[in-house]
């Protein structure tokens, strides 16, 4: 509870939270406010924002209408961003519970695993899923997913070495539990905290890595998407540039919100580090 | 270096995964040519070893690869290796001066942040970082080409260097230098607002320890307590940050090319994807894995010269 007002009581957690209570109530709303397909024709193209007009923020060069796209994208961005965090995580909480709680050889094998997956380049590696898997929404949620659970999977292995050897685990190895039961009903609701928190951070680069994928095209065309709203915006930069602006400040304003969110649970929670 | 092993399993993973892929190069050349009969296709596999079981060509991947050999490229009818190789010097120009402006702005805002904790400054600095942090830098890329290409036309939209100029010499290095400005800092700042806040919590960390509260028993003054003995020890987790970031920039890169148009292996990958050139993008994943294991190589040198404790060798 003492967490609960610390962090009601932090003015940028709470500009993080009605943020994301904005972006949320725009993607569940979206086809409330824009019934209409977002990709279909609306209007003569490449007209410039208008709060009085039809077009509140404008259309594109195809002719749609920008703010149907931001409403839906929101959706998009929300679900894929939500979606494969909670792949990240389960993953590394899995591989990073095994390797922290076993230890040994298990430890050795995941570990080795764990860093050469992070050798890597995760944009790369997402460019070579999607070329195997396709660009259809699942399929780029799944594999940014993929990508992302070498850091939670080291988070989770830190704090399990910390309490595998704790007094209440070894109650329980006394009375019998099955080392399933240890990691997932003892251990883990421990070490779950500072997970959480770094979800936001996953969750951040998330929504970055798809953007990004979505601005070369690379992923799902059927679906309205901010990052390849910028990306359709570009051809026409030099003159229409609030095409790609918009969106821009979407991702921003989404990013910023889950970060604050993130900074403001990590504050409340971890009152150590409350005045850095 | 105990990561190379490893790092064979996971290129031969991939090499597996991609053989699932739909499409390999000899369609979308035959695309390219308009379309051709199947005689022909199978002739192409043949050229280019796409025929053979899976596991044949797996081993044949890796016995090429340890010869360091990365195969041939269909699409731009060149070894794999000299296609990367022509590329390479515009990402590690773009990789180098990003990273060193993001180092060392991160390093100064953070030690001016930390200076006076919770006052104007640090307050101005710490909202920068958020927003940096939160801004996707290819937008800021476009945003940026907008501003200072199109409304002022004070730094060229992309390119690597101006072509026909005919620059030689000193010219050709500032007209390099010039290119790479608007890239290197929309590469540069999500790195910036990492590197910074870490600086600084690395800066309160260390100003507690008592070897500090010695230096200014001795009666040092502020500026020498932070320059000779509270820099180098905070000093640390930036160069660790340094190895991790490494493959992340990286990957930062492609867009960053992207957007700029600039010749460097991260737009070549997103064009081997495009083109289905699976031997050049398993070669670029390669060559990134191998500079991301330089990268850290350098940085554990140079955290053992930082700090003596650390040998080098353990």
């Amino acid at each position: 509870m003492k967490a609960l007002k610390h962090f009601l009581m932090s003015p940028a957690a709470m500009l993080g939270l009605v943020l994301l209570v904005v972006i949320i109530g725009l993607a569940l709303f979206a086809d409330v406010l824009y019934p209409r397909d977002p990709l279909g024709l609306a209007g003569r193209p490449l007209q410039w924002p208008n709060p009085a007009g039809r077009f509140l923020l404008g259309t594109d060069a195809s002719g749609r209408d920008i703010a149907a796209q931001i409403a839906h994208g929101a959706r998009t961005t929300l679900l894929m961003g939500i979606v494969s965090t909670l792949i990240a995580i389960v993953i590394g909480i899995v591989i990073g519970a095994l390797a922290g709680f076993y230890g040994g050889l298990t430890d050795d094998v995941l570990m080795r695993l764990t860093e050469a997956f992070q050798t890597l380049p995760n944009f790369i590696l997402l460019l070579v899923l999607v070329v195997v898997v396709g660009s259809n929404m699942t399929a780029v949620t799944i594999a940014i997913g993929v990508v992302s659970w070498p850091a939670v999977a080291r988070l989770t292995r830190a704090e399990f070495l910390t309490l595998r050897n704790r007094e209440f685990v070894q109650a329980c190895r006394t009375l019998g539990l099955t080392n399933r039961w240890i990691i997932f009903r003892e251990v883990l609701p421990n070490a779950l905290a500072p997970i959480i928190v770094y979800g936001s951070v996953v969750m951040a680069t998330a929504i970055l890595l798809e953007s990004a994928l979505a601005f070369l095209d690379l992923s799902d065309p059927n679906i309205a998407s901010w990052g390849n709203l910028i990306g359709q915006g570009r051809k026409v930069l030099r003159s229409e540039w609030y095409v790609s602006a918009i969106p821009g400040v979407a991702i921003l304003l989404t990013i910023l919100s889950v970060s604050l969110v993130g900074q403001g649970l990590n504050d409340a929670l971890n009152p150590r580090l409350r005045n850095r | 270096m105990s990561s190379i092993p490893t790092l064979l399993i996971l290129l031969a993973g991939l090499f597996i995964l991609l053989q699932f892929a739909p499409g390999d190069t000899v369609d979308a050349l035959m695309a390219q040519m308009g379309g051709g009969d199947p005689a022909q296709a199978a002739e192409l596999r043949r050229f280019y070893g796409l025929e053979g079981s899976a596991a044949v060509r797996l081993l044949d991947y890796l016995w090429r690869l340890v010869r360091l050999d990365l195969g041939f490229s269909a699409i731009y009818n060149k070894p794999v290796a000299t296609v990367i190789l022509e590329r390479l010097p515009a990402t590690l120009m773009l990789m180098l001066s990003a990273l060193s402006f993001a180092f060392f702005a991160g390093m100064l805002l953070g030690i001016v942040s930390a200076q006076r904790v919770n006052g104007w400054a640090d307050t101005l600095i710490s909202l920068l970082g958020l927003l940096f942090y939160a801004t996707p830098s290819f937008w800021l890329g476009l945003m940026s080409i907008v501003v200072f290409s199109i409304w002022l036309a004070w730094l060229p939209p992309g390119g690597l260097y101006e072509i026909g100029s005919g620059a030689t010499g000193i010219w050709l290095v500032l007209d390099i230098a010039r290119h790479l400005i608007q890239p290197t800092i929309t590469l540069a700042l999500i790195f910036l607002a990492i590197y910074l806040r870490i600086m600084r919590a690395s800066m309160l960390e260390v100003s507690t320890l008592d070897f500090v509260r010695t230096a200014r028993a001795k009666g040092l003054t502020r500026g020498e307590i932070v320059r000779r003995h509270v820099l180098r020890n905070a000093l640390l987790p930036m160069v660790t940050l340094i190895g991790l970031q490494a493959g992340t920039m990286l990957g930062g890169s492609v867009v960053i090319e992207s957007v700029f148009s600039l010749p460097g292996i991260g737009r070549l990958a997103y064009e081997s994807v495009v083109q289905r050139d699976l031997n050049t993008l398993l070669g670029i994943v390669f060559v990134s894995a191998v500079m991301v294991i330089c990268v850290n190589f350098i940085v554990d040198l140079i955290y053992a010269r930082l700090d003596p404790r650390i040998s080098a060798g353990a």
